[in-house]
């Protein structure tokens, strides 16, 4: 977690506090605040359209080489716009196991 | 001319969206975030290489938690008021390097990022100048219409009636009791090349307006209606749900201002506003009074808007019609 | 080679910049600064200086786009006065700790109100804890050497802080004095271009003015302060270098007749060169007294300052800045904290004078001198006396 890792020798802090790396908030999962639901996609409704992928806030759904797209459970908020916004109700929210 | 800037500008299509997140995964915004949906959707379009610059607020806040970024792109953050003042230097010195043959000469976008407090209220100033300057750069303002990171204050883009914690729905006052400035016009005042509004409910035109402004050389401004669904009171799913309200209501309507010619996108047969209002909690207390007055208002502001058109953009007027008939 | 020219102390500061050849100046005006920027955009307007003259609209904004130069790896200078370094307060503190090292002349003046034009030390002493590398002149050949030095200072990569050079406003940026120019060629071995160690690159991005938690932000400020403190080591070395190229010494704090001084007046900045007189003037009478001035304020030379006083039994100390409800002014303040626990001290007395302007001369330095002696014979304790305030 962020915290932990902010805790350097004041010598290890890059200069002025700078982050050098990247997008490496990429290593901060966020998908523990789902609050036990999760967006699951009907493949058989599935058009491809991508709406899912475009108004996803946490940038969750990736491109299959097969047109479809991937739900990545480690980013996902659990917000639900992807199945609100489907326009082929192929996604729904359904209760995660524990 | 913007015409010369935007020879090769190609639409977007909802096949040809960029892949390339220049803005990641693992960021701490709320569930549901409107705001944060904004600026991947503008950081897509532009796409990189690009330096962002961005104002104190929540985009800043859970982009850059130390030591993780979300920016795959460089960026900076230095105050609150002063992300187009900062922008504004990166971009002088970008030039001027360039110049001296001290970096390779290459086209970097320079964008800054702000919200409304920091756009309308501290950072106007700052804005106005470097509007006024010239600059080439990007300024995009997400609107999400109150001070959301130090906990839903009012500001100048709080929209009339909402309620927020300085302008709480009392017994004497319901919400806020002024109106939306209009940020858009002020920008337009400034006569720079381009000046946008866009949801991001509309994604394709929105991000057509983002890397439009982008090809533009000089100044561009966008303003972008960022829902907050924490601030707000709307479930957390519904951020585009109200993105495509406030503009179906033509609370929000859409237009681009080029080289002082408005273009609007037409929307003749609104939705009442109220079925915007009843959307969110921040608008549970209004009377229907208050949303007689504001339906007034819409309906005079969207006329002025087509009458703008109309007086700047005669062309696209006589086109419409013709389509029409 | 050099010519020495009679030229208005803040055009020879121009001179400086336009030498320095930096690449973004941002500015705003503000009365007595002006002349510094003035002169510049007419550089820049006449093709003889290639820069990127950025006129803003506020000296919050001045300082907000120098930082945004400077992260991209442009060698940046702005200037500024009083309530327009007022302005920039907020910012200061980010450039320090964001490590970019932009440089700016300070044209000291008073803070409102009332409103004044004229000059004191209470716009910078306001910045003294900014993190900035803060220097003062003496006068105007001064100004224009710190000038260049400057910048050599705040781009190495030991240092990577802002510096403030800075120059009484009027009595010295007013003035026409007699100052030894440079020759670009004879600059450029002295101060090559900027290399940033890291700046905003599409080629390898990074995040600057990231969001600090409490597990981390007093590490960044530990790096400030010993950033701040080992950089006095690389002015010292500047400074060498510098005088050995062209035959002017530098040093953090310099003494005038403090050779068997019982009292020892202190000061910083223009008035030196009155009070100089006044030491002469005493002198002459056979008055043991001596002068030392601080040259380099932050990071504050505790050795050479104690150094410079030692032996002394009088230390007198002259703020042009008002610490209201404290022990007087800043540099009182710093002395007497540097002498706090030394088992020999002298007697320190503290004036506060000349600000807003109101003339200091030889009589005033006399008068200083005088008091700090009888208030030392009796060890009278007080904290500070105000000078020149009318009573009646």
């Amino acid at each position: 977690m962020a915290k932990v890792e902010a805790m350097m020798p004041w010598k290890d802090v890059p200069l002025g506090g700078t982050i050098l790396e990247p997008g490496n908030a990429r290593k901060f999962k966020t998908g523990d605040w789902r609050s036990k639901i999760r967006p699951v996609t009907d493949k058989e409704k599935c058009i491809k359209c991508g709406m899912c992928w475009i108004f996803c806030p946490d940038m969750a759904y990736t491109h299959r080489e097969d047109g479809y797209f991937d739900w990545n459970g480690d980013y996902c908020k659990g917000c639900g716009i992807c199945a609100k916004e489907c326009p082929k109700d192929a996604i729904t929210m359904v209760a995660e196991e524990e | 001319m913007i015409a010369d800037d935007l020879k090769d500008f190609k639409k977007f299509t909802p096949k040809t969206l960029p892949r390339e997140e220049p803005f990641v995964s693992g960021h701490r915004a709320c569930q549901g975030c409107g705001e944060v949906l904004a600026l991947r959707q503008v950081a897509k379009a532009i796409g990189t290489p690009m330096i962002a610059v961005s104002a104190t607020g929540c985009m800043e806040i859970i982009s850059s938690p130390f030591p993780q970024t979300a920016w795959a792109v460089p960026w900076i953050h230095v105050a609150f008021e002063n992300a187009a003042a900062v922008a504004s230097g990166v971009e002088s010195g970008l030039k001027i390097l360039v110049d001296k043959g001290r970096i390779p000469r290459k086209e970097i976008k320079v964008v800054a990022f702000a919200g409304d407090g920091g756009t309308a209220d501290i950072g106007l100033q700052a804005l106005s100048g470097a509007m006024e300057r010239g600059h080439n750069f990007v300024y995009v303002c997400l609107d999400n219409e109150a001070y959301m990171n130090t906990g839903i204050q009012r500001s100048s883009s709080t929209p009339y009636g909402a309620m927020t914690t300085t302008s709480p729905a009392g017994k004497v006052t319901p919400g806020q009791t002024t109106w939306k400035k209009n940020l858009p016009a002020i920008m337009a005042a400034h006569n720079i090349p381009y000046v946008a509004t866009a949801s991001p409910a509309y994604y394709l035109d929105l991000m057509n307006k983002a890397k439009k402004a982008s090809l533009i050389k000089g100044p561009a401004y966008l303003h972008i209606y960022s829902s907050c669904p924490t601030g707000w009171r709307h479930g957390a799913d519904l951020a585009i749900t109200v993105s495509r309200l406030v503009v179906e209501t033509n609370i929000f309507p859409l237009y681009e201002i080029e080289e002082g010619r408005y273009t609007v996108r037409k929307n003749n047969q609104p939705k009442p506003v109220v079925d915007y209002f009843k959307t969110q909690r921040r608008f549970a207390h209004m009377t229907p009074d208050m949303l007689q007055t504001i339906q007034e208002r819409v309906d005079r502001d969207y006329q002025r808007l087509l009458q703008m058109e109309g007086l700047t953009n005669p062309a696209v007027v006589k086109e419409e019609r013709k389509v029409a008939e | 080679m050099a010519k020495r020219v009679g030229m208005e102390v803040s055009i020879s500061i121009s001179e400086a910049v336009k030498l320095a050849n930096v690449d973004v100046i941002s500015a705003y005006p503000i009365t007595p600064q002006t002349h510094i920027v003035e002169h510049l955009s007419e550089f820049v307007s006449d093709g003889e200086l290639h820069s990127a003259f950025v006129p803003v609209e506020s000296e919050h904004s001045a300082m907000s786009a120098a930082l945004g130069a400077s992260a991209v790896g442009a060698r940046t200078f702005t200037a500024t006065s009083s309530q327009g370094l007022a302005l920039m307060h907020e910012i200061m503190y980010l450039a320090a700790s964001m490590r970019l090292p932009v440089v700016m002349s300070v044209v000291n003046r008073a803070l409102s109100s009332p409103i004044n034009i004229w000059n004191d030390l209470s716009d910078i002493m306001a910045e003294r804890d900014s993190g900035w590398i803060q220097v003062f002149a003496i006068n105007g050949q001064e100004a224009y050497d710190l000038t260049l030095q400057a910048f050599k200072i705040a781009e190495d990569p030991r240092v990577l802080l802002p510096v403030a050079v800075n120059l009484d406003g009027f009595i010295l940026s007013h003035v026409i004095e007699p100052i030894e120019l440079f020759e670009q060629k004879e600059v450029d071995p002295f101060l090559p271009p900027y290399q940033p160690v890291l700046r905003l690159d599409p080629e390898k991005p990074v995040s600057m003015g990231a969001f600090g938690s409490p597990e981390v932000f007093i590490e960044v400020k530990k790096q400030v302060e010993e950033a701040l403190i080992g950089s006095q080591k690389v002015v010292a070395e500047v400074w060498k270098d510098f005088g050995q190229r062209y035959g002017r010494v530098y040093k953090p704090v310099e003494s005038y007749q403090t050779k068997g001084a019982e009292t020892i007046l202190i000061t910083m900045g223009s008035i030196t060169e009155t009070a100089m007189m006044a030491i002469d003037a005493l002198r002459e009478k056979g008055r043991q007294v001596g002068l030392v001035h601080i040259r380099l304020w932050r990071p504050f030379p505790f050795k050479e300052f104690l150094q410079a006083i030692k032996g002394a039994k009088t230390v007198a100390v002259l703020d042009r800045a008002l610490s209201p409800g404290g022990v007087g002014g800043p540099v009182g303040l710093e002395v007497k904290s540097a002498l706090f626990g030394k088992e020999e001290r002298p007697y320190v007395a503290e004036f506060v004078a000349g600000l807003g302007g109101r003339d200091l001369t030889v009589e005033t330095f006399i008068e200083v001198l005088d008091k700090a002696e009888k208030y030392s014979q009796k060890q009278k304790d007080f904290q500070y006396e105000l000078i020149g305030v009318r009573e009646k």
